[in-house]
């Protein structure tokens, strides 16, 4: 075997493709594990949460030894309207005992270390190498191109994220719509442990994730903060074609939500230290590409668009790492047809069907007053049940009634209530 | 010190970027640019690589975070061509 050809070639070091070239590694297989950035993760961004198992699943106890910021034990939905909102946080320390649920995470580290554990079990791992071309004979894709070399293997597997140029060259799928996907803005924002600690209320290396509706000026999408070690990961996602309807930058929405006193609060004395931006893919099983494989090749991770949003649980990278072990399963059973034996393992490990169950949920955000108005009428409505001015109280149940009429109509709401119902 | 409110700019300012000074990895054609009527590349751009000089669309890639928007919303195809920059150029994240 020549130096320039190998077993399996991964182009992309995400969670995907590191856990991809980790998987065949560890089981003696020749692989390349290829990244564009200067380091795994120097151009990903993301929300920043890590559901376990999926890191379990590849290895048990790996977890323990990734660079993970902190459990994550609670979790908050915070209904914004203008000034106001209205927080709900659901504490649960089951969630950081034993294997905690979820870590937040940031990228550069993740991504940089889940890279070096590919090469630690004997990946060849380069980065700064930016694969620029497929090389397809015979009909099957035979190896890649990184500007003026060829490289070879048996299988490549395209790992190259949301905008996958190398799944659209290999002719197996069109450029992601702007229907199927969001885009992410985000800021991490440094501020010491103990300032985290007693602000969200946690101790030690516990931390708090929150969702936020009502904070994009009605376009589909919400916020999102994570606490991490030393910093808070804050931003938002909207559904790009909508936000240019609105015709507002979106980078300026961002920058209100950080003056948004509940959350201006929480970020107060921080240092803005980095700015990011990524898309993600949105709408879930729907946006899955019929064809995730073809001869030589397979796609994983956000390139295969693999994504959960259920407007509480965001998902992606573990699903990432399932389908890059997925992939992994299918190139060691030799004899076997890859394409199809991809697609037996991920149902398998439960991914497909786990986005099966999710299906129509997408749906709930085709109900476009969750974005304004229905924040709004939880904020009037409880907003006037705590208000105390030393006046005669409007009698209760007339005033709820009004404060609904101000927001929606009962044909709207009996419409979205249907449109919730079948979604879920 | 309470935290602030940060312009483009300034958000852009808090990133490592090495420009391929001479190579963009997007091209623009102004021509498409100028007869599209939405253009949703001025509001979606998180970097706002895209911004309306004399009424015309003026795009710089210097500053883009390599997410893909203004590919996936461009609606007259004036992005003509859309690539990640060459190895070792464009943004550089630390701790996204």
């Amino acid at each position: 075997m020549s130096d320039d050809s190998f077993d399996v070639i991964v182009a992309g070091a995400g969670p995907a493709g590191s856990a991809c070239a980790y998987a065949l590694a560890r089981e003696g297989k020749n692989v390349l594990l290829l990244e564009r950035g200067d380091s795994a993760g120097a151009k990903n961004v993301s929300g920043g949460r890590l559901y376990t198992y999926a890191l379990e699943l590849l290895e048990p106890g790996m977890y323990l030894r990734a660079p993970l910021q902190r459990r994550i034990v609670r979790e908050q939905v915070m209904l914004v309207e203008g000034r106001r909102a209205t927080t709900l946080d659901v504490a649960d320390p089951a969630w950081g005992e034993g294997v905690p649920q979820s870590h937040s995470v940031v990228r550069a580290s993740l991504d940089a270390w889940f890279a070096s554990e590919a090469e630690a079990a004997g990946a060849v791992f380069a980065s700064g190498m930016r694969v620029d071309g497929l090389i397809e004979e015979n009909g099957r894709i035979a190896g890649i191109r990184v500007g003026e070399d060829e490289m070879r293997a048996d299988v490549v597997v395209a790992a190259d994220g949301v905008n996958s140029l190398l799944a659209q060259q290999a002719g197996l799928f069109p450029d992601v719509e702007a229907r199927a996907v969001g885009v992410g803005v985000k800021e991490t924002i440094e501020l010491p442990d103990s300032v985290i600690n007693a602000r969200f209320g946690v101790t030690g290396e516990e931390g708090v994730a929150r969702v936020a509706i009502g904070c994009t000026e009605g376009i589909s999408g919400g916020g999102f903060l994570y606490t991490n070690k030393g910093s808070l990961s804050l931003g938002i996602v909207f559904n790009p074609e909508q936000a240019a309807a609105n015709g507002r930058q979106i980078q300026e929405i961002f920058q209100d939500f950080k003056e948004q006193p509940s959350i201006a609060a929480l970020i107060d004395g921080g240092t803005s230290v980095e700015y990011g931006a990524h898309l993600v893919p949105e709408i879930g099983y729907h946006g899955i590409p019929k064809r995730l494989h073809r001869e030589g090749m397979l796609v994983i991770g956000d390139a295969a668009r693999f994504g959960i949003n259920t407007g509480l649980v965001i998902r992606g990278m573990d699903l990432a790492i399932v389908s890059g072990l997925a992939a992994a399963r299918a190139i060691l059973q030799e004899g076997t047809p890859t394409g199809p034996a991809y697609l037996s393992q991920l149902e398998e490990l439960a991914l497909l069907p786990t986005m099966r169950a999710y299906a129509e949920f997408h749906g709930i955000f085709g109900i476009s007053r969750i974005f304004r108005e229905y924040p709004a009428l939880a904020n009037q409505a409880l907003g006037f049940m705590f208000n105390v001015d030393g006046k005669v109280p409007p009698p209760m149940l007339k005033k709820l009634l009004a404060v609904v009429k101000e927001n929606v109509t009962f044909r709207q709401l009996a419409a979205d209530a249907w449109k919730g119902y079948r979604s879920v | 010190m309470s935290i602030k409110r940060l312009s483009p700019e300034e958000l852009l300012g808090l990133d490592r970027f090495n420009v391929d000074e001479g190579h963009p990895h997007i091209l623009v054609d102004k021509a498409r640019c100028a007869v599209c009527a939405q253009r949703p590349c001025l509001t979606v751009c998180p970097a706002r690589c895209y911004r309306l000089k004399d009424g015309q669309v003026a795009f710089d890639c210097a500053g883009c975070l390599e997410c893909g928007t203004c590919r996936v919303v461009c609606k007259d195809k004036g992005v003509t061509s859309w690539a990640y920059p060459r190895a070792s150029f464009g943004i550089t994240f630390r701790c996204s």
